[in-house]
């Protein structure tokens, strides 16, 4: 998905065939063909066009990225096309203008073409009055607990309801009664009572993960959702059905109970889970993390992103996090006193002495940065590719979030961690004697405890500790993506932007603050103090970002070429 | 002139002696028009075009003015014009056979007592629509007509008139019978291909998916009814011109009148299209008779369950034109109309699949409402929001009234209800055939509708007030 | 016990399949072949259905709980369905349920189908039958009954207790 989105940068759009039609009397043009949800070309519907006019079409089973099903109703609008003469010619008023035969039924806008001269009518009293038919029908078995519901906040239904909703209730029969707190799998509960049967989950793992999970049972006004008795609803995507979903039908079991959503700060960022980047918020509230969810981003994950990288954030908050900046000497603990006795052992250095195993969880910025240092100590560096498991989706295998950038960067040998040998024989021969290691546990990538014994100097700089930060001379606690700001280069080349959602424990920093003040330090030359100064510096001196600027980075990010030149 | 039956497809169903099998069908002429039809040539027209026999054929339906007998009553001959021959793609022919709207019984007739007849009007077709492969959806109750079909299809397949090289003509045709397991939306063109592709038949959203373009497998499909594809074997054999001069214009040929509920002569009756009225299908003695132990006429349902329907003594406006060329306005009384598509559907209602039900002046209203409601509450398919929460709450709300719980306010309260299913709302039609009784029912038998709920709540206010007096 | 379908009605299975381009289409027809020689379906007959079928159970058991005639629980030896539907209901069908009922020990206000102590009959009530003008009809198994009287009804029921 993502490589045919980037793809789509460089290729120069075909010449596309356009269609006038009218919303609500504002003319609008509009391509004949839009993708579908595959991308293939199909012809543009009338939700599209009003979309293009600014005129929301409300909707619950309709949406962009799944195929099309047409069963909630919710979208139905009036239209006419040109009357046609005998000639099969457009009639004209007086005035000239198309005489125009209004349908005598609506059509719904999710799966109508357009067609030249059709004129769309999506707020006339009669539309109206069907969406709030429709509302009524889908509220009547609905159990409206919404001080209760996870959904609330967030839900279709309510936010329709103000618009199209009734103050009073009309029915008095007895509701439907289906099962309540189901547990379709280990992350996905189900209320189906909750459930307005729009079938955006079943179309979602059916037709975009390619598990055919889920379904219908029963019939008519009895339909209940359901998978398989004793088949559970476990994919790698399944969070996304708890976003797709319009009401409080399906919830999330890490997120559901834990924080109303209006609470929630939402924080625009990047997945750092892989190579891929899914575009994310970051949901937060007093300083603390509560949900991940996917950003729309069509170049790279569209609106969806893994399950494991949207639960993979509970480690922000571990007790055990490196909270205080330690030097050689017990005495040595702010992080002034640890820069200071570091850049007074690395500033006499002789060029071969000092070693950095870098990571590809650091940002661009901060691996200008080490490069900057490497430069200047006429140090190797390094990283150590993380190798898992990919899917045809949006599961990267490179787990590292910033392979490209490390790579592009020069930070990385080639391939990545072939330096790691030589380390550990320079350490051997001690012609290593100060090695500095990021965000990694090198004695677990064959530099040993032994090995690490030998070194006059071990600086480890990370998030949580490990064997290595236990061995370490110097310890400098770092941040997680979530707490700093800075950008990433996925693996298709897209540099893309991360944003800090909630502040670091104790003396924890971001590595981008504290590397530029130990470069100082060593160089007596002050790096800028601000990712955007940072970032906009390299891109002027690193061939690889010729040509970007932070700014420009957006919220959605920027693809380069991943072989510059070519 | 009265009317009287003109029997084409039921010639000879219930002749005695008459059976099902080949040899029976054959000695009355069996698969003689399907010999017919393969060994036509082509044909140039005086403008010097040359016709295939498939466009001949095809042709000739199109000249027939046949419509469809499943319920909708579209022209056969458009249909098959619709097909998208240039796909690349097999075209498929599927027979509906899924007689489930309720007072239709015709079907059945023909597929337990003349199958052949079917096999060749399907056989017919699926030449001139250059189909390879065909099926017939029959409703799972029938599982004696499935029976019968399938020895029907062995039988000719071993006579050579289905299976490879058809009566060494060229031509290849397999057919097979799929069974339902009960439910009436599979009547429903796309629901049943739904059906028929093993899913639920929930009918698909229209636009794109036309069956004559994106049908069974997403190939160009044709789905036609039992009775309707009988037809075109006589339209091939009297010729699409000659048949159309059997019925009235725009209603040419016959149909099978399925009459049941209150009538001394329930049953089914064959006539030319609109060479009847309403009034001699029920009370003419070679019909139904009239109405049993001295009732009288209250409703006539006059196409299925799903169509409204008519009050006796309803007057109704029919639209004509007179000698002078002159638009007319003719009032007459709901029995005269002739029972044909247009007449009924100028008339505020339809005939549907030809399903004819009376009720007597015996009949409870509210209750007869109710029962066509459990039925459609009972089989909407629940994919589209108005049909599925609506049917089943119309369906609520008359039992409620049926059974001591009503309101003053329900008749109002049920309109209201049916007034946000049909019009387009929903997928497909089911959205109206749920809908329309209610919206006809409640709307012709109001004072009924609201007495009953009038009477159950001060009922209940009387209760209440002896309960608390003690 | 494990679910066992014996070689012939496998080959029978197979050979319905083969009707069709697409081997999901021969779900219902499968179905019905296994329901009509194991009596209902349990989960193990969907589950053997799906793999036949390249399918997910889920599939299959969306079908088998949308259609009626599909039973996931074993019926009456004998089982009888009323139709209930306008025509046959003006015909006598609430009356012929009550008869049979009575006669056979069942409560004639108890929704959906109901099973005799011994196992031997169901009743229920269905959705029509198309032979309005026959009414009231019901079915025996697979054996179609109209015009059934309160005398017929007896005589039937006869039959299948003899």
């Amino acid at each position: 998905m993502s490589e045919a989105a980037t793809a789509k940068v460089f290729k120069p759009a075909p010449p596309v065939d356009r269609i006038t039609v009218k919303v609500d009397g504002q003319v609008v043009v509009v391509p004949k063909l839009s993708p579908d949800w595959q991308g293939k070309l199909v012809p543009t519907t009338m939700i599209q066009a009003c979309e293009a006019a600014g005129v929301t079409i409300p909707h619950y089973c309709y949406h962009p990225q799944l195929p099309v099903a047409g069963n909630c109703r919710m979208c139905l609008v009036e239209f006419g096309t040109p009357a046609l003469g005998p000639d099969r010619k457009p009639v004209t008023n007086p005035d000239g203008s198309a005489v125009i035969n209004k349908s005598p039924r609506p059509a719904i806008a999710c799966a109508t073409p357009v067609s030249p001269g059709m004129e769309i009518y999506a707020n006339t009293p009669g539309v109206k009055a069907m969406r709030q038919g429709v509302l009524e029908f889908l509220l009547i078995n609905h159990p409206l607990d919404c001080p209760i519901c996870d959904q609330a906040g967030e839900c279709k239904l309510q936010e329709y309801s103000v618009e199209y909703g009734q103050s009073a209730t009309r029915f008095v029969e007895a509701k439907v009664h289906k099962p309540k707190a189901v547990d379709l799998g280990p992350r996905i509960m189900l209320d189906d009572e909750r459930c307005i049967l729009c079938t955006r989950c079943i179309r979602f793992t059916r037709d975009f993960v390619g598990d055919d999970a889920l379904g219908i049972v029963n019939r008519g006004s009895y339909n209940t959702i359901a998978t398989y008795p004793g088949h559970k609803f476990d994919n790698n995507y399944t969070l996304n059905t708890v976003d797709l979903c319009p009401v409080g039908a399906l919830t999330s079991k890490d997120f559901r109970f834990e924080m109303r959503v209006w609470f929630l700060r939402e924080t625009k960022s990047v997945c750092p889970s892989c190579g891929t980047g899914c575009n994310l918020l970051i949901g937060s509230r007093e300083n603390r993390i509560y949900r991940y969810t996917p950003r729309d981003n069509p170049a790279v994950n569209g609106p969806w992103m893994c399950d494991a990288g949207r639960l993979d954030y509970k480690w922000i908050a571990r007790d055990d996090r490196l909270k205080d900046a330690r030097g050689s000497r017990p005495e040595v603990r702010t992080w002034r006193d640890v820069l200071a006795e570091l850049a007074g052992r690395l500033r006499p250095a002789t060029a071969g002495s000092v070693a950095i195993v870098a990571s590809a969880r650091l940002t661009n910025e901060e691996l200008y940065l080490i490069r900057k240092l490497a430069q200047r100590l006429g140090a190797a560096t390094d990283t150590i590719p993380h190798l898992g498991d990919g899917d045809r989706l949006l599961v990267n295998a490179d787990k590292n979030p910033n392979t490209a950038g490390a790579r592009l960067l020069g930070i990385s040998a080639k391939p990545a961690g072939a330096n790691l040998n030589d380390f550990a024989a320079g350490i051997r021969d001690g012609l290593i004697k100060t090695l500095i290691v990021f965000r990694e546990d090198v004695t677990r990538f064959g530099l040993g405890a032994d090995l690490l014994g030998r070194l006059d100097t071990l600086v480890a700089s990370n998030v949580l500790p490990n064997e290595t930060t236990k061995l370490a001379h110097f310890v400098l606690p770092g941040c997680a993506p979530a707490e700093k700001r800075g950008s990433f280069t996925n693996i298709h080349g897209r540099v893309q932007r991360i944003t800090k959602a909630v502040e670091p424990p104790g003396d924890a920093r971001p590595e981008w603050e504290f590397l530029g003040e130990l470069l100082e330090l060593i160089t007596d030359r002050r790096a800028p103090a601000t990712i955007e100064g940072l970032f906009n510096q390299m891109a002027g001196e690193v061939p690889a970002f010729h040509g970007l600027r932070w700014a420009a980075l957006g919220d959605s990010g920027v693809t380069m070429p991943l072989e510059p030149g070519k | 002139m009265p009317a009287v039956e003109h029997r084409l497809i039921l010639k000879h169903a219930d002749t005695p002696g008459y059976t099902p099998d080949l040899a029976c069908y054959q000695r009355h002429g069996g698969y003689d028009v399907l010999k017919k039809a393969l060994a036509l040539a082509p044909k140039t027209t005086p403008d010097g075009k040359t016709l295939s026999p498939q466009e001949q054929l095809r042709q000739e339906v199109t000249t027939s003015g046949l419509r469809g007998r499943g319920g909708a009553g579209f022209s056969c001959g458009m249909k098959w014009s619709l097909v998208d021959r240039k796909s690349g793609k097999p075209i498929y022919l599927v027979c509906n056979a899924d007689e489930s709207e309720p007072g239709t019984f015709k079907d059945r007739q023909i597929i337990y007592k003349d199958p052949h007849q079917l096999l060749e009007g399907m056989i017919i077709s699926s030449f001139a629509n250059d189909v390879r492969l065909a099926y017939i959806y029959i409703r799972g109750e029938f599982v004696e007509g499935a029976k019968i079909l399938n020895r029907a299809i062995a039988e000719a397949r071993a006579a050579g008139f289905l299976g490879r090289n058809i009566l060494a003509a060229g031509f290849d045709l397999e057919i097979h019978v799929h069974r339902g397991a009960g439910a009436y939306i599979c009547g429903e063109e796309t629901g049943l291909i739904e059906s028929l592709e093993g899913k639920r038949p929930y009918p698909r959203i229209k636009p794109p998916y036309f069956p004559a373009v994106l049908g069974l497998y997403q190939c160009p499909t044709i789905v036609n009814n039992v009775e309707t594809l009988c037809h075109v074997k006589h339209i091939v054999a009297m010729g699409g011109a000659e048949y159309a001069k059997l019925g009235t214009p725009n209603n040419t040929g016959t149909r099978i009148v399925c009459l049941s509920g209150q009538v001394q002569r329930p049953g089914y009756f064959e006539v030319e299209v609109g060479k009847a009225t309403l009034r001699e299908i029920i009370f003419d003695p070679a019909f139904g008779g009239g109405l049993r132990d001295g009732r009288k006429l209250k409703t006539i349902i006059p196409g299925g369950v799903s169509s409204k329907v008519f009050k006796a003594g309803e007057k109704v406006k029919l639209k004509g034109r007179g000698p002078d060329g002159k638009e007319t306005v003719n009032e007459l009384d709901v029995l005269d109309l002739p029972y044909d598509f247009t007449s009924l559907m100028a008339a505020g209602s339809m005939s549907g699949s030809g399903a004819v039900i009376v009720l007597d002046d015996s009949t409870d209203i509210v209750a007869a409402l109710a029962n066509i409601s459990t039925f459609f509450a009972h089989e909407s398919c629940g994919q589209c929001t108005p049909c599925r929460e609506g049917s089943l709450w119309m369906s609520k709300a008359l039992d409620r009234l049926t059974h001591g719980g009503g309101r003053a306010q329900d008749a109002d309260y049920l309109a209201k209800i049916a007034d946000n299913i049909p019009g387009g709302r929903t997928i497909c039609a089911f959205g109206e055939a749920c809908s329309w009784p209610v919206q006809s029912f409640v709307g012709k038998f109001k004072d009924e509708f609201a007495a009953k709920g009038a009477a159950d709540q001060a009922r209940r206010q009387n209760n209440g007030q002896a309960a608390t007096k003690t | 016990m494990t679910f066992a379908v014996p070689a012939n009605l496998e080959a029978e299975i197979d050979e319905l399949v083969s009707h069709y381009p697409q081997k999901r289409s021969a779900s219902l027809m499968v179905l019905h072949a296994l329901q009509d020689h194991f009596g209902y379906l349990t989960p193990a007959a969907m589950e053997w259905t799906a793999a036949k079928l390249g399918l997910q159970p889920i599939n299959v058991l969306e079908l088998v709980t949308f259609y009626p005639m599909f039973r996931q629980q074993p019926v009456g030896r004998f089982h009888l369905k009323i139709c209930r539907t306008l025509s046959c209901a003006l015909g006598g069908s609430h009356e012929l349920h009550r008869q049979l009922c009575a006669k056979l020990g069942l409560d004639a206000h108890a929704h959906g189908a109901q099973t005799t102590k011994d196992g031997r009959f169901t009743v229920e009530f269905v959705e029509c039958l198309a032979s309005c003008g026959t009414a009231p009809v019901m079915m025996v198994n697979d054996d179609f009954y109209e015009g059934v009287t309160p005398q017929k009804a007896d005589e039937i029921i006869g039959k299948y207790t003899s």
